[in-house]
């Protein structure tokens, strides 16, 4: 018999907030213990939670980027649990009111193009951060309350590439659309995956096993890929799955039972008394509709048909925010695309990687960079002096034209030196000009090399092409 | 007998406005009618005398200095659930004993603003859940009026310290009656506001959607300075309405005819077991509104008689969640555990009293997985039903009038064995709550024992003003507010 895997997410993001979801203080990844909080978010008494409308502002414009209905009308509501990284215990999330519902994202898996539906987003408040040492448990709310809204998928995905392009795409868009900056080591992308196994042709699901709250991409598709093969084998062997949550344990690349179903939580959700319902009108949602930025896709496309650049470029550059955004920055200094789209590929990405720093520490800026191109389109340098200004830019700093000048990298065109060397070169290699004169066309290569070195590179290649087939042909 | 303290805030406002006295003296007086009858009365779980005096002395200083401010200088005793920066804030309970409130509360900093005197704390049933104080696990409170009775609750402290002048006037929390009760048993004025007026931030939340603040005082001008003080919008409490203020002190005149005021009489609030003198006293109380003018029609609100069992699942669903923040990690008592299940179990069952475990095993089961839409879904619906009743009503008439409780203060003991027999003694006033509009509770009258009656003023949402006019008119033609308890 043949099996059947299907995988539903359920992905918590940390939005990108000034303060807190339900409280006025702030959020800083890193801060020392416990000093963002209030006693709101601490749950002393008497205190109260006032909703951050900014939050739902990026809740709502997410579920914008990924074709949700926006609810007119959602709710909150508390869900109950004992646990101290959650100071009131309960948590204020929204139970069957969320704001933002149905939806979906395109991606492509291995060359094929899938549609994965969403369920629903919602918005919730974040749980502090427990660490246990020995003989304690030590509890940071700086994070107690933070802006976080769960994106749940359906259970429409079949393999553990399926989900992580899933997961891939969902991130890229959180940080296009500036709903968070999606950093998994920080948190602020964390994961429950529900993975169940049935025979081909069964209708209904197999039983699901939850595998909880996962930061790394690269563990998720790990933990998929044991969980699937480890229901499968149960089902092949005549056994059952059981319905439970598991844990993944990285060391040994393996899922754990965590607690089983009978164990489960009654969360005993009701309607927070706290908080007013949030209504949002058709006025306010088509506001947020016309805020929403480019996405990768619609920006790849743009870059193909308007800029005309090669797919593969426009795929590259779109891969992260970051670059794209720094492209479009140096496209308002040039026209020329394609040389924006080289230097990035080429000599920026090699020496951000020797460098181990982001795009946005770059000394070279794109307006400098704009700045080399444009020296190079009046052909005063040649592209390889380009190259090397670059590189000085990048890890200096300084002014591209002015470098120029100091290291005597213009290019030469003055006809009467480019004639002298011509005639040396001529002079000196009467083989190749032999071979030129028989026929051979790529033996002025050769020559034009000797030319170019004389000149210690400064030579315009142009000129110096047209100088030696004029006195070779003439 | 011209002590001070047992002037009322607007006799005192003239008094300090004319140089006859100081807001030291006001203290002085009111902290040594404390020293002469608290030991009896017990009022009060913490009195902070340095500190009363020292805001006693900067108010006199800023009336010298030409500062004008509705409060300036009256002292006001404050129930144990509100939160005052710098003083412990115990809910009478165990488990907050030691916790120091690190902010004021909202209603607090309004009553700073205006310049009174913060004089103390008051005693109350455990986080609000009780009728009589007794549940109180940090102190025991008495009637005044007979000290073998019990004040009422859940702010009876907030009742006995105003009724026993040790305080010219304090504030309450009214959940389920709250406020109205005990002021009827101890014979004083108290005002449960629109839910929504008031702002709860710094409130010990009880049940969030029933709760709000309110005044006590020994005159209705009074509760009617102090409301105009302490509601408004918060933007720190998302329940809290958007709407001005009406001045509801200035607005009560001289002029005491109820003509063109129409009252309505709820025939299903005079219920069976009711105590004859209570129900006397109150239709004295319906003829005498006759007499100043007032029409007086018959109304009915049906679904009253499900009030008791809707509040007892809501205010216990509410309460369940809301005291789960009690777990001995961040404030209050702590009972260490093996881990932090064991650490809440142990703290939990060392810190609550009976009836709060009664109550937080209740809610938690109406809101249990297979119980929710039986109890609690239900209950919302029949609260939608409660709600309808009134405005139906108001559709007929200006206010309501009513008796507060059953009968007059019981004896201390008498129904501690029986608490559902206690719970249905708020029959009367839980359904204000559940609907979220205004009532005011007022003497008009005494039991042949001595006890005070109250009556009960319901009006509609944010009519506060009516309810205010109608017992102003009612108080000051008759002198049931000026008899004094001998203690
Ligand atoms: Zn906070």
């Amino acid at each position: 018999m043949k099996y059947e895997a299907t995988i539903g997410l359920e992905t918590h993001i940390m939005q990108k907030t000034q303060t807190k979801m339900f409280c006025a203080c702030r959020y800083e990844y890193g801060a020392e213990p416990n000093i963002h909080v209030c006693p709101v978010c601490l749950g002393y008494p008497g205190a109260l939670p006032v909703m951050n409308e900014k939050a739902i502002e990026l809740c709502c414009k997410a579920g914008l980027l990924l074709d949700c209905k926006i609810n007119p009308y959602s709710k909150w509501d508390r869900k109950n649990y004992f646990y101290p990284d959650m100071a009131k215990n309960y948590q204020i999330t929204q139970a069957d009111e969320p704001l933002c519902l149905g939806g979906h994202l395109t991606v492509e898996v291995d060359g094929e193009t899938k549609t994965f539906t969403l369920e629903r987003i919602h918005q919730e408040e974040n749980a502090a951060k427990n660490t246990h040492v020995a003989g304690a448990s030590l509890v940071d709310y700086n994070r107690a309350g933070t802006a976080l809204m769960e994106i749940v998928s359906n259970p429409c995905m079949h393999s553990a590439a399926d989900a992580l392009a899933y997961l891939t795409a969902l991130k890229q868009i959180m940080e296009y659309g500036g709903i968070s900056d999606c950093n998994p080591e920080k948190g602020q992308i964390r994961s429950d995956v529900n993975v169940s196994v049935r025979p081909v042709g069964q209708k209904e699901l197999g039983s699901k096993v939850e595998i909880k709250n996962m930061n790394s991409f690269a563990f998720i598709q790990q933990a998929i890929e044991y969980e699937i093969d480890r229901q499968t084998e149960l089902l092949e062997n005549g056994g059952s799955v059981v319905q439970e949550t598991r844990g993944f344990d990285s060391e040994r690349g393996e899922t754990f039972s965590q607690r089983t179903k009978e164990n489960a939580h009654d969360y005993r959700y009701f309607p927070e008394p706290d908080l007013m319902p949030v209504k949002i009108s058709a006025e306010q949602v088509e506001q947020w509709r016309s805020e929403l930025p480019e996405l990768p896709a619609q920006r790849r496309v743009r870059y193909v048909s308007e800029l005309g650049l090669p797919e593969y470029d426009a795929g590259v550059l779109t891969a992260d925010k970051a670059t794209s955004d720094w492209f479009e920055l140096a496209m308002q200094h040039t026209q020329n695309a394609k040389a924006v789209s080289n230097f990035i590929m080429g000599e920026m990405m090699r020496l951000l990687s020797e460098k181990e720093i982001p795009i946005s520490e770059s000394k070279v800026t794109p307006e400098k960079l704009a700045g080399i191109i444009a020296l190079i389109d009046a052909k005063t340098i040649s592209t390889g002096a380009g190259k090397q200004v670059f590189e000085i830019v990048f890890n200096d700093g300084g002014d591209p034209k002015a470098i120029v000048e100091e290291k005597g990298l213009a290019q030469v065109s003055d006809d009467s030196a480019l004639e002298d060397w011509a005639d040396e070169a001529i002079a000196a290699n009467p083989k190749p000009v032999e071979e030129y004169k028989a026929g051979n066309a790529a033996s002025i290569n050769f020559l034009m090399g000797q030319v170019m070195k004389a000149s210690r590179g400064k030579a315009n290649p142009g000129a110096v092409m047209q100088m030696l087939k004029q006195k070779l042909d003439g | 007998m011209s002590e001070l303290n047992n002037l009322t805030i607007a006799e005192l406002s003239e008094k300090l406005a004319a140089g006859e006295c100081t807001s030291v003296d006001i203290v002085n007086d009111v902290l040594a009618s404390i020293d002469s009858n608290d030991g009896k009365v017990g009022a009060y779980l913490t009195i902070d005398r340095a500190s009363a005096l020292e805001q006693a002395q900067e108010a006199d200083e800023a009336r010298a200095a030409g500062k004008k401010l509705p409060m300036l200088g009256i002292p006001i005793a404050i129930k144990d659930l509100l939160n005052v920066k710098g003083q412990p804030c115990t809910c009478s309970s165990k488990i907050l004993e030691g916790y120091v409130a690190p902010y004021d509360a909202t209603v607090i900093s309004k009553l700073r603003e205006a310049g009174a005197v913060l004089l103390g704390r008051v005693n109350m049933d455990e986080f609000a859940m009780g009728s009589s104080t007794e549940n109180a696990a940090l102190g025991k409170t008495s009637n005044p009026w007979n000290l073998a009775h019990v004040p009422g609750g859940s702010s009876g402290g907030s009742a006995a310290c105003v009724a026993a002048d040790e305080a010219i006037a304090s504030l309450g929390s009214d959940t389920g009656g709250s406020i109205r009760q005990p002021a009827a048993f101890c014979g004083c004025v108290g005002v449960k506001p629109t839910y929504g007026r008031v702002s709860r931030y710094g409130l010990t939340a009880f049940a969030s959607s029933l709760d709000q603040i309110g005044p006590l005082s020994k005159t209705v001008k009074d509760s009617a300075l102090l409301l105009e003080v302490l509601c408004g919008h918060d933007k720190m409490d998302s329940t809290s309405i958007e709407m001005e203020v009406p001045s509801f002190g200035k607005n009560l005149t001289n002029d005491h005819s109820l003509a063109g005021m129409k009252l309505g009489l709820p025939k299903e609030y005079f219920v069976e077991g009711m105590d004859p003198e209570v129900e006397k006293a109150v239709h004295d109380a319906v003829e005498h509104c006759k007499s100043l003018g007032a029409e007086v029609v018959e109304v009915s609100l049906p679904h009253s008689k499900y009030a008791i069992a809707v509040y007892y699942i809501i205010a216990t669903a509410e309460a369940s969640a809301n005291l789960a923040r009690f777990d001995g990690i961040r404030y209050g008592l702590r009972v260490d555990g093996k881990d932090p299940l064991e650490l809440y179990g142990k703290t939990r069952a060392a810190g609550f009293g009976p009836e709060v475990k009664r109550r937080i095993i209740l809610g938690t089961y109406v809101l249990s997985s297979g119980y929710y839409d039986a109890y609690y879904k239900r209950a919302q619906k029949v609260r939608t039903l409660i709600r309808n009743d009134f405005a139906e009503v108001f559709k007929q008439c200006d206010a309501i009038l009513a008796p507060v409780t059953p009968t007059p203060a019981y004896k201390l003991g008498e129904k501690t064995d029986d608490p559902l027999k206690m719970y249905l003694d708020d029959i009367l006033t839980t359904p204000v709550n559940l609907a979220g509009n205004c009532a005011l509770s007022l003497p008009c009258g005494f039991s042949a024992s001595g006890l005070p009656i109250g009556l009960q003023i319901i009006g509609d949402s944010f009519a506060e003003e009516t309810i205010l006019k109608v017992g102003h008119a009612y108080e000051q033609t008759t002198e049931w507010h000026k008899l004094k308890p001998k203690i």
